[in-house]
């Protein structure tokens, strides 16, 4: 019996896992995919958002600035990829200008730090490869980029050493309360719990009807994203928004945490919640945006793309909070700025939790850090020498594009990795201009080998994507007459 | 971990393909001392050790051989012309000095210094996103080479029903190859209106399997969420943008892309050589010596090359003047730049000298049958067909040149018929 039992490893599922593993508490997260982050919180735009874009009186209005103070701590603790690189919102016409004015104010009211409107010159000597077309610009220091999904593997491997368990791979098909208690099932097993905690991003109205608790409805919102070549990089050193529209906040420029230039999001909703394609016409409207602003942004500079599902509920605004049915808490709808909130909604959901009664018994051995992964690539002379004398296995570069040794892949796959892109999402591998071209067949020996599965095995994530056919489709045992 | 290599070098070549090892052969024969070839790979010899099929050598050797056997020939003969080799190591950087900064699963961190440097650093092949296709982005969409790879080194195959996108010349090859695994292939979709490949090998590897090779179309969506489950294909127009109209669906579980192939210069532009866009090679006067001084580059790392027989060839000169100038003895400089004229896409080298007979090679742009190339006013050469997907090669007399003295010499090709 779990005292509380979390639907969902996306950002918010794993931030709450951390924030719960620090009290005694028997925890448990279930999680259909592969790896936790591989929902939408594996695909966005990777920034931490200045805190003031969302309007007041909104749970998004208050968890964007309450979650963007938090991420220095945590960045610092789980050793993901996190830079403060501030940002500059772009007024392109002058009904713009009055806008830049008022979000100003709106953040200035919460406290926000540092906004400040720069005229031309300012812009073109900070960011010279803008458009010098530029009416103005809003200067947020405080915004940041972040690994979204190294910060996933960092929060749920602390919640983890701190003993919380992850199943992943489990689908929950459907939830029976009896009497005070839950039952959550899976194709593999039941887990039962008297605290379920449903975060299940794009799925989380389904997941709520498995025990009528969906008062609201989820719409997937689409948006596409297309990575650059690292050619590009630094042709703009901050985050880039144009003025945003109804639906969204428009389509910026991302200098990624780790370099390379990333465009996008698109925003469009869809009906299938599993349709991640991305379009010609979501690449022609990206691409078209951004020339708007940075006129030596080109189509031809991409070497992949995209696409993450933002899970809108119908009061387009986080649905947080308890249902009728007692014991089960909805933390869905989480829209952008999600990834910004969410270590916020988790200390939050964590108060809320024990204003209902729960019992929460500080663990005296508590452990905040993790290691994280060991980036061969960024270190400098001197540590890769140590490196390497440390474990030969630093000698060995398996993805040349990216610079990732064999010690780095041994690294993922001692730290959960099970398939390609679980390797690639820890450590980089696979992920440069070459897309795994060279490294592939690397990657796959090595998880073959340390996991002892044969080749044929290896998926990209999980059962289903298998990467390639034994030569010999062998007969089911017994039918070999 | 005592390292048995020395502190300096006359020559060392990055990469130890057909490039590298006809380099480091060719500074031997024009008697640099101390030679180093360094390749990450385990085992060097380049690409060639998953090209398993036949057709390689006719001019070089003399004789058809696979690709293993070609590389074993040149990794033979580089031995008892007592090369070293250092494999399972990677050139990190070089730095304008000529200093290399190298790691080493044996040996850690290196440090060398090199009097000449080779880069023959092979390519890559574009990807996916290079082209933007549309759809979801399942498992089983791959490069050919990759699927060869597979194949012919890990005896595994990419799928069962494939599907291949670009008429490069891998994917021809991995039509046929995969034919003969027991698979089906649907057929090779080609966005431009001519085919990419060597003529040998549509012949070969498409024509004698009856595979289609659909041309002017493309994939307009990729279907499946976990593994390739089908493909919309759609014929293109002049733009070459994809008619949803006249588009049909294909049943597969792979795609294989054959779209084209890219010289890996990141130590290149590291090094900030001089680049030529239209080979997306470093550019090179007529001793292959890129930019900077001492630095010298051959093989697919210059410009894609589609025989390795002529890679052997370009290395082994680019081994012999990098010998010369480690040497201190330089050829006269070049002062005849190579201008590309009437559809002409790309030559290399990009300047001349007409001190010695001298071999170009060129790309045209548009296929063109009963055709005139013309190199200034003094050369023309007639041919019957000329297509992007067949590299010319051209030795051009000191007679040729020497009256072009500081001046751009242009090469055309005009045609009275489109092929
Ligand atoms: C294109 C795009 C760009 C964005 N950019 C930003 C940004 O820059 N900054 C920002 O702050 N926010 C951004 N967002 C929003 C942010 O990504 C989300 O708010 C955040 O990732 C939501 O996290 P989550 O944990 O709620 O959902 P998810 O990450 O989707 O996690 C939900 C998890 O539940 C699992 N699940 C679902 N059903 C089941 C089931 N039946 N059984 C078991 N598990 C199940 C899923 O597999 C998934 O892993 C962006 C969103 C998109 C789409
Ligand atoms: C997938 C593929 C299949 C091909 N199939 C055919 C075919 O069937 N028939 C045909 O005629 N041609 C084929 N080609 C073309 C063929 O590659 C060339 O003709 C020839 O192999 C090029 O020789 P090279 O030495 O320039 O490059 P490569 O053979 O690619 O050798 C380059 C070497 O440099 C090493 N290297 C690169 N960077 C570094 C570094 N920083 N440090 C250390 N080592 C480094 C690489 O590991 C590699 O071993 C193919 C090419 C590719 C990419």
């Amino acid at each position: 019996m779990y005292d509380v039992i979390i639907i969902g490893g996306g950002i918010v599922g794993c931030a709450l896992a951390r924030e719960l593993s620090r009290y005694r508490l028997k925890l448990a997260l279930v999680e259909k995919e592969v790896e936790v982050g591989f929902g939408t919180s594996k695909t966005n735009s990777g920034i931490i958002h200045a805190g003031h874009h969302s309007p007041a009186n909104t749970f998004k209005g208050k968890f964007e600035w309450a979650g963007n103070q938090m991420w220095d701590d945590l960045a610092r603790d789980l050793k993901f990829g996190f830079d403060r690189i501030g940002e500059l919102l772009l007024a392109l016409n002058p009904d713009d200008v009055k806008y830049l004015e008022n979000l100003k104010k709106q953040g200035e009211d919460r406290g926000v730090t540092g906004l400040e409107i720069w005229a031309p010159p300012r812009i073109q000597k900070e960011e010279p490869n803008l458009s010098h077309t530029i009416l103005q610009a809003l200067h947020a220091p405080t915004a940041a980029v972040i690994n979204p999904y190294e910060a996933c593997f960092g929060l749920i491997e602390c919640a983890q050493q701190n003993g919380a368990e992850l199943f992943c791979g489990y689908l929950v098909s459907d939830i029976v309360k009896d009497g005070r208690n839950f039952t959550i099932q899976t194709p593999q097993q039941n887990f039962r719990g008297r605290i379920i905690i449903n975060a299940a991003g794009v799925f989380a109205d389904q997941i709520a009807a498995l025990v009528g608790a969906d008062n609201f409805k989820i719409v997937a919102r689409k948006g596409e994203e297309y990575l650059l070549d690292r050619r590009l990089q630094g042709i703009v050193t901050r985050l880039i928004f144009p003025t945003p529209t109804a639906n969204s906040k428009g389509v910026l420029i991302i200098p990624t945490v780790d370099g390379p230039i990333m465009v996008g999001p698109t925003a469009d909703n869809i009906e299938n919640r599993e349709d991640l394609s991305t379009s010609f016409a979501g690449a022609h409207k990206i691409f078209e945006s951004v020339r708007r602003y940075c006129p030596a942004i080109s189509e031809r500079d991409t070497i992949t793309e995209f696409a993450g599902l933002r899970a809108i509920a119908d009061t387009n605004d986080f649905v947080i909070g308890p249902t009728p049915i007692k014991g089960f808490y909805n933390v869905a709808g989480i829209q952008s700025p999600g990834l910004t909130a969410a270590p916020a909604i988790a200390t939050y959901v964590t108060a809320m939790l024990q204003d209902d009664g729960l019992a929460l018994e500080e663990k005296t051995d508590w452990e905040a850090e993790v290691d994280g992964p060991p980036h061969f690539a960024q270190k400098g002379k001197k540590e890769r020498q140590a490196a390497l004398m440390r474990d030969p296995a630093y000698g060995r570069i398996v993805c040349r594009c990216e610079l990732v040794t064999e010690a780095e892949v041994r690294y993922a796959i001692r730290h959960g990795a099970r398939t390609l892109d679980g390797v690639k999402f820890r450590v980089r591998a696979g992920m440069g201009r070459c897309q795994g071209g060279f490294c592939t067949t690397r990657i796959m020996d090595l998880l073959s080998e340390t996991l002892g599965i044969p080749l044929t095995d290896i998926s990209k994530r999980g059962p289903g994507s298998e990467v390639c056919r034994p030569r010999q489709e062998r007969l089911p045992v017994g039918d070999q007459t | 971990m005592n390292n048995p290599l020395k502190k300096k070098y006359t020559v060392v070549i990055v990469g130890g393909g057909p490039a590298g090892l006809s380099a480091a052969l060719g500074a031997r024969a024009a008697g640099a001392e101390r030679i180093l070839i360094i390749d990450r790979e385990i085992e060097v010899g380049g690409i060639l050790n998953q090209c398993i099929h036949s057709g390689f050598g006719l001019h070089h050797f003399k004789e058809e051989l696979t690709g293993p056997e070609y590389a074993e020939r040149c990794i033979n003969s580089a031995r008892s012309a007592d090369v070293e080799i250092l494999s399972d190591s990677y050139v990190l950087d070089i730095s304008p000095e000529l200093q290399l900064e190298i790691i080493s699963s044996r040996y850690g961190y290196l440090n060398l210094k090199a009097q000449a440097v080779v880069l023959a650093m092979g390519c890559r092949e574009r990807t996916r996103g290079a082209i933007r296709t549309p759809g979801f982005r399942p498992a089983g969409v791959m490069t050919a080479g990759l699927a060869q790879k597979m194949v012919n080194m890990k005896g595994l195959l990419p799928g069962r029903r494939i599907a291949i996108l670009g008429s490069g010349d891998i994917g021809l090859i991995m039509a046929r190859r995969l034919i003969l695994e027991g698979c089906e292939v649907t057929g090779v979709y080609e966005v431009q209106p001519y085919s990419n490949g060597l003529t040998r090998n549509l012949v070969q590897c498409l024509d004698d399997f009856a595979i289609p090779l659909h041309l002017s179309t493309t994939v307009a969506f990729i279907h499946g969420r976990d593994r390739v489950e089908g493909l919309t294909i759609a014929p293109v127009n002049e733009q070459y943008i994809p008619d949803p109209k006249r588009s049909w669906e294909v049943a597969c579980d792979t795609l294989l892309l054959s779209i084209g192939l890219i010289p890996e210069n990141e130590l290149s532009t590291k090094l900030r050589l001089r680049m030529d866009p239209a080979t997306g090679g470093p550019q090179v006067t007529s001793t292959l010596e890129t930019s900077l001084p001492g630095v010298f580059a051959c093989g697919n790392v210059l410009h894609v090359h589609d025989i390795v027989d002529f890679v052997s060839e370009e290395a082994s000169r680019a081994g012999r003047f990098a010998a010369e100038v480690a040497a201190g003895r330089r050829r006269p400089s070049d002062n005849i730049a190579l201008q590309a004229g009437a559809n002409i896409a790309s030559c290399v080298p990009q300047s001349l000298s007409p001190d010695r007979k001298q071999t170009i090679y060129l790309r045209v742009k548009q296929p063109v049958k009963n055709c005139i190339l013309t190199i200034g006013d003094r050369y023309e050469k007639k041919f019957r067909v000329l297509t992007p997907s067949e590299m010319i090669r051209l030795t051009l007399a000191p007679e040729v040149l020497d009256r072009y003295f500081g001046e751009n010499l242009k090469i055309d090709v005009r045609s009275q018929e489109v092929a």
